[in-house]
């Protein structure tokens, strides 16, 4: 027998560049298959996931005003627009934006009145202040990105308009976020 | 190490140890035998400031951390009870604080000492390499270390910084938000955040202690760089680190002791920001978000560019320029004290840098030099700040990707001394007597 492998080995170096391209790509499965776990477990965990919606009352948010609430760790503007804001938003629906969107894609039909934001910069996460900025919206105290009454990107670092998160009205003045 | 070892084992017990773990010589050839340029000025004592810096920040860090609690709802109060409550405590984290920011300045001044003498050059290329590393973790370990008391300059630097990542949304959708994820641990900086910055910040400062150990190796290789940046050609030419360096940087250490014990006892706020004693909101951030003053310059990089992933990608490659520096410039002549124009541009890429530093800390819209008046509002309108930042900027990167490798192939350099000892004894100090310096006489 050990004279068959030696023969074998000499007859075939392929053979033993196999062997060892096959001990490589195994070790190689191996250590990754090790290290997921290790960098996996720096990805949200089963109860940050678990807290993903949230249920908020609107009923006392009167026009002109905004609620902001803690929604996954970040702060989410619910809006209640003036018929001006509103106007305003719609007015420039054609107008020449970064993050182009019509007012009527960042509302619920029907409910043109409530605007609901996540309330962070789209730029480096900082939480934009309202009322400060042109445009009548919101502007970011951090790099100067100014959003327009609809939360759309005017001017300044920012990317994109402010994010929209998934949310449903359950009833006249209730909302579910998440 | 270069040259051979002129350790001997004076009693028995040394000589039983030599010979199972050479220990003691090794600390000998490094620290005490070490040939070292006779010339070195005090730009070079330096590197002894770093090593105290890095040994000051991890023995009250070590303190710290016993009283320190990494929770998102208790960090701001435990960092309180250290200061008001845990004895000496105050001081204890006012040394850490300050000790960042010493730290920094200690290796900026270190960085710029290379510059000018080109201690980058063949055959200190590693070494420089390993040092660019070096700063590089010490930035990830000041960054997370500031993070820790959790006010709210801590929250919304972890916020902008983290989101730095964000930007690669561009180029593949996604894979910034999942790099920010990862990162945080949630949907935004929280508690899973606070908790491994902690361990990071706990573990980074030994990976520093390793880099410096392999700085140091990579140093006693070609031994050290000099002013005149001419090579080490006989004996002659050096002294034995102990007693002369240790002497000369214990000196240095304490002068510089005394402006970090200025900080700590009479000005210990004055390098942070008064934001940080309001505990982290995240629903709402600060008017006038700055970094720690280390970092401003990077920082009016970033805001100079209107577009957020070159912003990102010039902010990455200001420091990259660093590791490239070994490469990029193509002069012959190591030290800047024989190259007149090289000197010049020197000179001015420090300002630029500083410049860049002051524009950092001002708001982008602050008008410089007033031209005129704004017709509606009455303020001022001119040169604002980010305008000023993008010609500094542009000369940052001018200064390492044009000039440096333009300036070697067109500078005319002075004459180069042959040896270290030219420039300053006739003959060239070859009938010195060996291990000593110029002679008090001949010194004038």
């Amino acid at each position: 027998m050990a004279e068959t492998a030696h023969e074998t080995h000499g007859e075939d170096p392929h053979r033993r560049d196999f062997i060892h391209i096959a001990a490589m790509a195994t070790g190689a499965v191996g250590v990754a298959a090790t290290a997921w776990p290790f960098i996996d477990q720096m990805n949200p965990s089963g109860d940050t996931l678990a807290l993903a919606s949230i249920e908020q009352d609107i009923s006392k948010v009167t026009p002109g005003q905004q609620l902001v609430v803690l929604w996954r760790g970040k702060p989410v503007f619910v809006r209640h627009r003036t018929p001006a804001e509103i106007a305003a938003a719609v007015k420039d629906d054609h107008a020449d934006m970064r993050d182009p969107a019509t007012d009527a894609s960042r509302t619920k039909p029907g409910k043109q009145e409530w605007l609901i934001l996540i309330g962070v910069c789209t730029h480096l996460g900082c939480v934009p202040s309202f009322g400060t900025g042109d445009y009548g919206g919101w502007f970011c105290p951090c790099h100067g990105s100014v959003y327009d009454t609809a939360g759309r990107i005017r001017k300044g670092p920012a990317p994109k308009n402010l994010e929209l998160p998934d949310y449903e009205f359950t009833g006249p003045t209730k909302v579910k976020i998440g | 190490m270069s040259g051979h070892s002129t350790y001997e084992p004076k009693t028995a017990f040394e000589r039983w140890l030599d010979v199972r773990l050479p220990i003691i010589r090794m600390a000998h050839d490094t620290a005490i035998d070490f040939p070292t340029p006779k010339n070195l000025n005090y730009w070079w004592t330096f590197g002894g400031i770093l090593a105290v810096c890095l040994v000051i920040q991890i023995v009250t860090g070590l303190v710290l951390a016993m009283h320190y609690v990494a929770n998102a709802g208790l960090a701001f109060n435990s960092v309180e009870h250290i200061m008001r409550d845990v004895n000496h405590g105050w001081m204890i984290r006012y040394i850490h604080a300050n000790g960042a920011s010493m730290f920094f300045l200690a290796v900026y001044v270190h960085i710029a000492r290379g510059l000018y003498y080109g201690s980058y050059k063949a055959p200190r290329e590693i070494l420089w390499l390993l040092g660019c590393v070096i700063y590089l973790l010490m930035m990830a370990t000041a960054f997370m270390g500031y993070v820790l008391p959790w006010g709210q300059m801590s929250y919304y630097g972890a916020v902008v910084i983290t989101n730095l990542f964000s930007a690669f949304d561009r180029l593949i959708p996604g894979v910034g938000t999942a790099i920010t994820t990862w990162l945080w641990g949630g949907f935004a900086v929280d508690n899973a955040t606070l908790n491994r910055f902690f361990s990071l910040h706990y573990l980074l400062p030994f990976m520093i202690a390793g880099v410096v150990g392999l700085h140091i190796w990579a140093l006693h290789v070609p031994g050290n760089n000099n002013p005149t940046g001419v090579d080490v050609k006989s004996k002659e030419d050096t002294v034995p680190f102990h007693p002369y360096y240790t002497v000369k940087d214990a000196f240095a250490i304490l002068v510089f002791l005394l402006l970090f014990s200025w900080f700590v006892f009479f000005a210990p706020e004055a390098l942070g920001h008064a934001d940080n004693q309001v505990p982290a909101n995240p629903l709402v951030t600060p008017i006038h978000i700055v970094p720690e003053w280390y970092f401003l310059p990077f920082y009016a990089i970033l805001r100079a560019v209107p577009d957020k992933l070159i912003g990102v990608l010039l902010m990455f490659s200001a420091i990259a320029m660093l590791f490239l520096l070994p490469w990029l410039d193509t002069s012959k002549v190591r030290s800047m004290r024989y190259r007149p124009m090289a000197r010049w541009f020197f000179l001015i890429f420090i300002a630029a840098t500083l410049g860049l530093g002051w524009c950092g800390g001002k708001l982008p819209d602050d008008v410089v030099i007033a031209v005129g008046r704004d017709a509606v509002s009455g303020e001022p309108t001119g040169f604002t700040v980010v305008m000023l930042s993008r010609v500094l900027a542009a000369y940052y990167f001018a200064y390492f990707l044009l000039v440096l490798p333009l300036l070697g192939l067109f500078e005319r350099t002075l004459a180069v001394p042959e040896t270290i000892s030219t420039p300053v004894l006739p003959k060239g100090g070859a009938s010195m007597p060996s291990g000593a310096t110029a002679s008090p006489e001949k010194k004038g």
